[in-house]
């Protein structure tokens, strides 16, 4: 039963290439939007095969360890519920002219790009490898968030694409140094650039280099993740893009930037003499999280307030894994994984309420749970869940953060609590007027799928009340690798 | 001969940072887009120097890319651009030229500092190379802030990508695979920014950024 399994590795790579070739020559848009599910949840099957398969030695530009696999399935899932939702979606911009035929054709094949560039980011062993697939999920994703060639989707994507640069600049500055530190011990060639040797030789590392590449490779990878000062690129994106393409930045794309800083932090810790890492991450966390849930007040357009929130969240997340330990760490993974669903639960919500209220202008909606019980419902659900209320799976994420951190940091313990409080004021704020009272503004009927919202949203639910066994015992057993 | 090699080395990296600076201070798009040229060319060279010194015969791709590619194929087309949107005349800077220059000057001297330091144990040529890509670096960082215009940008984040190639090809025998993707970025970088500045084209008969402030979501 395993052998057939064996290796699906390839196959979770090489079903979005063929699947985005083929959509990029055939015509129609359901048809591309069928293929489009069809090849996301290929993906899917191959990336939960390869819990059960023998796993493969790890090769000179691919493997697969205990960590990445929990981020290749939340992406491959997130991206497949993604495709289901993008189906309804689209059907209603090309039916309002917001985008031709043409264009979506061309959008179908660049989201399965993304979901490529974006796996193999993450099962790169090569840290060359991996700089060029996040560069080129920048890429695919600067063109998608430019697909309206509205004047404000053009800044976006124009924002997007030059700090995008700075920040791949960057990290790719740093990659170098990494590099001329490991050749020195390693030597010249493709081993000094393989993630399983650079792990087992970093104790021999010059240090001095180690730490200015790391700063290189924070800022660089932090850029892609959100965090101030670099984080400007974000709003606008998520604003300004196709909402299934805000869903997969921020549930998606923001964690497999955070995956790469998360490699280079185990490098770091394996060298002793090296700075520690933590303290640099706990800053940055710290500052992005206070930063974007002050900006939270002053939102006037819907997905641009989840944007905030997206940094908000990263910025916990990034926290969390500084300041290291198994019960932070654990923390970190489990926040990342319900803020993805969570996130992209909301802006499948908001894409459709978009839609049915023809504008994102927050003062020009209102009372959604009378007009449309189900997306109201939806929305408030998932608003409560992300602000980090009681019983969701978010409330629980964040109570182990803070709880973790107050045992070795009172101080920042406190923060953190106040960062919470305030993003909670803001959200709860804006909700009021969007779910409640009596309705404002355009309404149309709406013809959406609700299934994957409230998949997302049901599983944050149960997560708030219980997690599996076997998922806690995985988690616990990431979060000792991550140190 | 180890002497002549650094020495040469050292000169044309040096070269590329000076480029680098007379880059920040051009006012006109043509002139802007010959420096460039000149920066490429040189970066070229440098390229071609280190393949010879490592004996690393790829590198001499890498070389061959930056001279036919970067230094030809891409000023050429760039200038077409301009002089079809009819904007080849002066270009505004956010902050003075003198400013400027001097920032320049902090930022080479902050790389020197910083690189010099951090890669005391490595071998010298990499070191003084590292030193000169960063501050290469961020110099295309400098530019890239300090000019409104679409095309401007474009030319800092291309300078900046050259300070990376030179990089790359000092941190002796890092694979191909690198090089020639650092080519390739440029080349889709390099699509993406065409299809941009044809719909902006086709939008605002301006690649002026800062028209595109005005339409910020927020401020409707």
């Amino acid at each position: 039963m395993i052998a057939p399994f064996a290796d699906t590795l390839p196959a979770v790579l090489l079903i979005p290439v063929a699947a985005a070739a083929l959509l990029a020559i055939l015509p129609g848009y359901r048809f591309g939007a069928g293929l489009n599910v069809a090849a996301s949840f290929l993906t899917l099957l191959a990336a939960l095969a390869l819990f059960t398969g023998v796993r493969p030695e790890p090769g000179g530009y691919l493997f697969i360890d205990d960590l990445n696999i929990v981020f290749i399935v939340l992406n491959n899932f997130v991206g497949f519920t993604t495709s289901v939702f993008s189906a309804t979606y689209i059907g209603h911009e090309l039916r309002t002219g917001r985008v031709t035929a043409r264009h979506l054709r061309f959008y179908h094949a660049m989201y399965q790009m993304l979901l490529f560039a974006m796996n193999l980011a993450l099962v790169a062993n090569n840290i060359g490898v991996m700089w060029v697939s996040v560069e080129l999920a920048t890429l695919t994703t600067v063109i998608m968030v430019g697909l309206y060639r509205t004047h404000e989707a053009l800044e976006a994507a124009w924002k997007y694409f030059i700090l995008g640069s700075v920040g791949i600049g960057l990290a790719l500055f740093g990659t170098i140094i990494v590099y001329v530190a490991a050749q020195a011990v390693i030597g010249a060639g493709e081993e000094s650039m393989v993630w399983t040797s650079l792990v087992a030789h970093a104790a021999a590392f010059d240090p001095a280099l180690l730490n200015v590449a790391f700063v290189f490779l924070l800022l660089g990878y932090g850029t892609k993740v959100g965090l101030a000062p670099l984080h400007a690129w974000l709003p606008d994106a998520h604003a300004e893009g196709p909402t299934p393409i805000s869903a997969v930045l921020s549930g998606l794309l923001l964690n497999v930037a955070l995956y790469a800083v998360l490699r280079f932090k185990i490098l770091m810790a394996a060298n002793a003499a090296a700075v520690a890492p933590g303290p640099l991450m706990v800053t940055m966390g710290l500052g992005s999280a206070l930063f974007a849930s002050l900006m939270l007040y002053r939102r006037r357009d819907i997905k641009r307030m989840f944007a905030y929130s997206s940094i908000e969240h990263m910025g916990i997340i990034t926290f969390a894994f500084g300041m290291g330990g198994p019960l932070a760490n654990f923390a970190g993974l489990l926040h990342m994984t319900m803020h993805s669903l969570t996130k992209s639960g909301i802006f499948f919500a908001v894409g459709h309420i978009a839609q049915v209220k023809g504008t994102q202008r927050i003062a020009e909606i209102g009372g959604l749970t009378e007009s449309h019980p189900w997306l109201g419902w939806g929305l408030v659900l998932g608003v409560v869940a992300i602000a980090g209320l009681p019983p969701l799976g978010i409330f629980t994420s964040e109570f182990l953060v803070v709880s973790a951190t107050f045992g070795r940091a009172p101080l920042l313990a406190l923060l953190l609590v106040a960062v919470l409080l305030i993003a909670f004021g803001a959200l709860l704020l804006r909700l009021n007027g969007l779910a409640f009272g009596a309705p404002r503004g355009n309404s149309a009927p709406a013809e959406a799928s609700y299934v994957p919202m409230f998949i997302h949203l049901s599983l944050v639910l149960v997560a708030g009340f219980y997690l599996p066994g076997a998922l806690v015992a995985w988690f616990q057993h990431v979060s000792a690798l991550l140190g | 001969m180890p002497a002549l090699a650094f020495d040469t080395a050292h000169l044309l990296a040096g070269g590329l940072v000076l480029v680098s600076f007379i880059l920040l201070y051009q006012d006109r798009l043509s002139s802007l887009l010959t420096i460039y040229a000149l920066h490429a060319t040189l970066l070229a060279g440098s390229v071609a120097w280190q393949a010879e010194v490592q004996n690393a015969p790829h590198l001499y791709v890498t070389a061959a890319i930056a001279l036919g590619f970067k230094a030809i194929v891409i000023p050429v087309s760039l200038r077409h651009i301009v002089i079809r949107l009819g904007i080849h005349r002066e270009i505004e800077n956010v902050v003075g030229t003198g400013l400027t220059m001097l920032g320049g000057m902090g930022l080479v001297a902050l790389s020197m500092v910083v690189m010099l330091k951090a890669a005391a144990m490595a071998d010298p040529l990499a070191r003084e190379d590292l030193a000169f890509a960063l501050a290469v670096v961020l110099l295309g960082l400098l530019l890239m802030v300090t000019r409104r215009n679409a095309v401007s940008q474009v030319v800092g984040f291309m300078s900046l990508e050259n300070g990376l190639v030179l990089a790359a090809t000092g941190a002796k025998g890092m694979p191909l695979v690198v090089e020639i993707s650092v080519a390739f970025s440029i080349l889709i970088a390099f699509i993406v920014i065409g299809i941009f500045l044809f719909r902006i084209r086709e939008r605002f008969d301006t690649v002026d950024v800062q028209a595109l402030d005005r339409f910020r979501g927020e401020l409707r």
